[in-house]
């Protein structure tokens, strides 16, 4: 059911398909013994030596490197460098993919911003596939970082929503409001991680360090807008739709058990370029800019219309806005 | 060489019992293995193989987390009379209590663990200094801090005075009262900052009311003892170790006032999310009466209720709370019922709907279900053991062979340098 081919596990231990074996007793038993020895392997190879090929010995090691790396904001240039590099290998490694992975930082003077024009939206959802492709989101649990929310004229309540529309839109009598993580000023998924994991850049955009996640799902608990995704299992993306160019921050490779979120396409938006979702809009219903910059399209739409934020009670300050025309 | 006799004397004692002895801890070692088997599927395939999801992102096991530390927090309950008030009716019954303690805080442990997928020394990112501790900010940290630390208190008291007895010293006062009062401090702690850590969330409005510290407190304090009782009850019957009657009446009072504290915690949640439902009150809607055709929790939590409010009655009259008979059974009826109020109808019922309104039930799987099961044979093996381990030497069967004289002469002897609790040390009955 996964196509992550369990790395790290000692031939013979479980090749993902311990679902569907018969197992008897006395397999269980033994099952269970291995076990102890997968997962002390899993953990990150500890026996290198009983590794066969050259590759399976390098995966091995590179894996042990990769678990016992540090927080992505304790390296050092050159910890960043050499962690990248081992990265990149191991996607070749692993998935057999040529990724760039940058480290690029936040830019001065950038404070990212988003506004939503709810007028404009149609609800075609082509915001909603670009960043499946851009972010190499899993498509074996069908994650999704967007979520378009279609409402009945008059009333704008999330609860009598339908965030799951099957028809042909737009529908006589319906506006469309797109939801994502909104990069609050004041995030309330940030201070509950145990480990420090997750934090907020200068540019304003929340990060996750997928490799110091523990797991827990104490953020996920905490976020009032649902913007946050867990790796249930492995992330499956089809090689050949891969996106090569990635940001560690962003939406390089995750593993199973970590938490992602969007991070209004960091990779691109560092480099000057737009999300994948405001590219993607065929209605212009997406504005994303600079904040501090008094030039900046973002910076019209807040001076120049009416626009509100969900959940305001909560101080969680989003900088993703809602107008309408 | 006293260390060596204690342990060696700890395996005997452990490993030797009748067939009923063999049995219960034969099967409980069956249900463990059931349940490593189950998490290691878990663990190779990833949390995909349970019933949680992206909207009920927690489940089952920080449902059982969240109860159980309630029951190692109750530990105060006797704690707190027999060392610092220095009542001896409970004496006897608190080394039982710490033992109650340490199995549950063990299950604690492990129900975080098997809640983070895979890997469970993924974990040394918590440790200080090699890690990254996200102390004070993150409630899953100081609750991190609080259960182990409870845990090393609950283990250390015990061993002490149990090493103490075993080689025929009288434990210091100076020793372990200190640890005593941090203790108590601490039990409470505990159970508070689990709570925080729902409480702290604004995101969930079901969750996000400062009632919840308190009402934790209360149901530990009702579930603790109904579970204490049972133990005390079954070792009276089953071992030569007496306790007093007096014990396990004051801890029934304990147990009925704290069941009524919660019953009016519950009325007062009630009216507070009924009487002029808003938006916040979705969550307790589809807990109490379900949203359409939604209503998964809506039997369990009934019939918790039923079980509190009906034990409470029971515990309320005083000839029936006297009858060792109904007692008995009020205790399993609140145990469970807290189990349910606390289990099902706390964390599950805060992630629907979610945030954002979209309705996702959840409903646990096999492979959750057994590894549930395993975790709570495994805090059975523990207390098991540790009540097996602690019971011949509080009796006085067990002393260390080094000592000049023989265990019985020694037993036979008495002690006035005794701490007082020892003091009140009854006849054998029969």
């Amino acid at each position: 059911m996964s196509a992550d081919p369990a790395p790290g596990l000692p031939p013979g231990a479980d090749d993902g398909t311990l679902l569907q074996k018969p197992v008897d007793r006395r397999e269980a038993l033994g099952l269970l013994l291995a076990g102890v020895a997968a997962g002390a392997a899993a953990a990150g190879a500890c026996t290198p030596l009983t590794a066969a090929t050259p590759d399976e010995r390098e995966l091995k090691l590179l894996e042990w490197e990769e678990f016992t790396q540090k927080h992505y904001r304790r390296m050092t240039e050159e910890e960043r460098a050499e962690t990248v590099a081992r990265l990149e290998r191991l996607a070749k490694l692993r998935y057999n993919e040529d990724a760039t992975i940058a480290t690029t930082d936040a830019q001065p003077g950038v404070l990212f911003g988003y506004a939503f024009n709810i007028s404009k939206c149609k609800g075609y959802r082509r915001c909603v596939e670009a960043c499946i492709n851009e972010n190499n989101l899993d498509r074996h649990q069908d994650t999704q970082y967007i979520r378009i929310f279609e409402m009945e004229n008059g009333v704008v309540n999330l609860e009598e929503a339908d965030a799951t529309y099957q028809h042909e839109v737009p529908m006589e009598g319906h506006f469309y409001l797109g939801a994502q993580c909104f990069q609050c000023a004041n995030p309330p998924c940030v201070p509950v991680c145990p480990v420090g994991a997750t934090w907020q850049e200068p540019d304003g955009i929340v990060v996750i360090d997928y490799n110091w996640c523990v797991g827990c799902r104490a953020c996920m608990a905490a976020c009032p807008y649902w913007a946050r995704r867990f790796n249930w299992s492995a992330p499956e993306v089809p090689p050949e739709e891969v996106n090569p160019n990635q940001h560690y921050l962003g939406n390089r490779h995750r593993k199973k058990g970590c938490v992602e979120k969007c991070t209004f396409c960091i990779h691109r938006t560092r480099q000057g370029r737009l999300p994948a979702c405001a590219e993607a809009c065929p209605t212009g219903a997406r504005v994303f800019g600079n904040l501090l910059d008094p030039d900046s399209e973002i910076r019209w739409v807040l001076a120049n219309k009416t626009v509100f934020r969900l959940k305001e009670e909560l101080a969680t300050e989003p900088r993703f806005w809602y107008f309408a025309d | 060489m006293h260390l060596r006799a204690f342990l060696m004397s700890a395996l005997r004692s452990v490993t030797s019992g009748d067939r009923r002895y063999h049995l219960w801890m034969g099967s409980l070692t069956a249900i463990m293995l059931v349940g490593g088997y189950a998490y290691l599927v878990q663990a190779n395939h990833g949390l995909i193989v349970t019933g949680m999801n992206d909207h009920v992102s927690w489940g089952l096991y920080i449902s059982n987390m969240a109860f159980l530390v309630g029951l190692a927090a109750a530990a105060v309950i006797l704690v707190l009379p027999a060392y610092v008030l220095h009542d001896v009716d409970f004496s006897r019954a608190v080394l039982i209590a710490e033992g109650v303690a340490v199995s549950a805080l063990v299950m604690c442990l492990c129900f975080v663990m098997a809640n983070s997928p895979g890997y469970p020394w993924k974990w040394w990112r918590l440790t200080p200094v090699i890690g990254l501790l996200n102390w004070p900010d993150s409630m899953l940290a100081w609750d991190v801090i609080m259960l182990n630390g409870y845990l090393v208190l609950n283990l250390a008291i015990p061993f002490y005075i149990l090493y103490s007895h075993f080689i025929g010293h009288e434990p210091s006062k100076k020793k372990y009262v200190p640890l005593i009062y941090i203790s108590v401090v601490w039990a409470v702690s505990i159970h508070l900052v689990t709570a925080f850590l729902f409480a702290g969330l604004p995101a969930r409005p079901f969750w996000n009311s400062a009632l919840l510290g308190p009402r934790f407190l209360a149901s530990a304090f009702t579930a603790g003892p109904a579970f204490m009782i049972l133990l005390l009850g079954f070792i009276r019957s089953h071992s030569k170790y007496s306790i007093p009657d007096m014990a396990i009446q004051k801890l029934a009072t304990a147990t009925t006032v704290a069941a009524q504290v919660n019953l009016v915690m519950l009325l007062s949640e009630l009216i507070f999310e009924f009487y002029s439902p808003t938006h916040h009150s979705v969550s307790a809607r589809y807990l109490f009466f379900g949203l359409g055709e939604h209503v998964a929790l809506v039997p369990w939590i009934r019939a918790g209720i039923l079980l509190n409010v009906g034990a409470t009655v029971i515990l309320m009259i005083h000839p029936l709370r006297r009858n060792p008979r109904v007692l008995m059974p009020a205790c399993a009826m609140l145990f469970f019922g807290i189990w349910v109020e606390k289990g099902v109808g706390l964390v599950i019922p805060g992630f629907v709907p979610s945030p954002l309104g979209e309705i996702v039930e959840y409903t646990p799987t096999w492979v959750e279900l057994w590894v549930t099961a395993g975790i709570w044979a495994l805090g059975l093996f523990v207390l098991t053991v540790l009540v097996r381990v602690a019971l011949p030497i509080e009796l006085g069967e067990v002393r260390s062979p080094y000592l000049e004289q023989p265990p019985e002469a020694r037993a036979a002897r008495p002690r006035a340098t005794r701490p007082r609790y020892e003091e009140a040390r009854p006849v054998r009955r029969r």
